[in-house]
């Protein structure tokens, strides 16, 4: 693991809470969405929040596809659960949303989660078929 | 009658979504270090080798099973239920999933963190 790898682990996290909020916002502007009128739901990709918000979440897959072609899943889905902290966040002092103390119980639970986890070795040390990782690349990894 | 199958409904959520975990996984360790292949190759053959990755197209059909029985559970039930027990359960069953499908070492410290992250997830949805 070396820093650009947290960094793309960092992106994860950040444009999938920031994603979620964003759309979150967009929906406050379009309104609740009648389930006989689903059409109404194109009408949403107007909206700048929304677009945005598509961004983010656009984002956020491409740097969890990025980690998860480095890092175990069983790694990267704990590593990353930071989002939802990042979601719980923005949802208070973006969103003015009110949070409990058992949800920042929560975030705490969560936030220990993802300490334990990313002291931990990110890849099992095997060797692996890959098309083009290197054995050196992957004992850099291990 | 109701109740068994908001669960059933769950129960596919989980699988689904793990199940796409799993092979979305699998497809970027067949690919390789995307940086890598990015460095070397550019952008444009990322894109092309993520695409032509069978198990991608795989993981994606099974995300899309995933977000309509959510969709589908959240007109059955509560969303106060179904969003934190769908998402927590993913985090404990993508964990057994990777153990016995892709073969990776989850140790107890893996274990733990899914464990305290799928209690905080619930957490936060009360």
């Amino acid at each position: 693991m070396n820093v650009r790898k947290y960094l793309v682990l960092l992106a994860v996290m950040c444009f999938g809470g920031t994603g979620d909020v964003l759309l979150k916002r967009g929906m406050q502007d379009v309104g609740a969405i009648d389930l006989h009128h689903p059409q109404a739901l194109l009408g949403a990709l107007t909206n700048p929040w929304i677009l945005i918000g598509i961004l983010c979440l656009t984002c956020f897959f491409a740097s969890y596809l990025t980690a998860l072609s480095w890092a175990d899943l069983s790694y990267v889905l704990p590593a990353t659960a930071l989002g939802y902290v990042v979601l719980a966040l923005l949802s208070k002092y973006f969103l003015h949303e009110q949070i409990s103390n058992l949800r920042w119980a929560g975030v705490l639970l969560i936030s220990c989660g993802v300490g334990w986890v990313t002291r931990g070795p990110a890849l099992t040390a095997k060797p692996r078929e890959t098309r083009l990782a290197t054995a050196e690349e992957q004992h850099e990894i291990a | 009658m109701k109740l068994l199958e908001l669960w059933m409904a769950i129960a596919l959520i989980v699988l689904a979504s793990s199940g796409g975990d799993v092979l979305l996984s699998s497809a970027m360790k067949r690919i390789g270090d995307l940086d890598e292949l990015r460095a070397r190759r550019g952008i444009l053959a990322v894109i092309v080798a993520i695409f032509t990755e069978k198990r991608f197209l795989w993981a994606i059909a099974c995300m899309s099973v995933g977000f309509f029985s959510l969709l589908t559970a959240f007109s059955w039930g509560d969303a106060s239920l179904v969003g934190p027990a769908s998402a927590s359960l993913t985090f404990i069953v993508s964990a057994v999933m990777a153990k016995f499908f892709l073969k990776e070492q989850v140790d107890h410290r893996r274990w733990i963190s899914a464990l305290l992250v799928c209690v905080g997830v619930v957490m936060l949805a009360m």
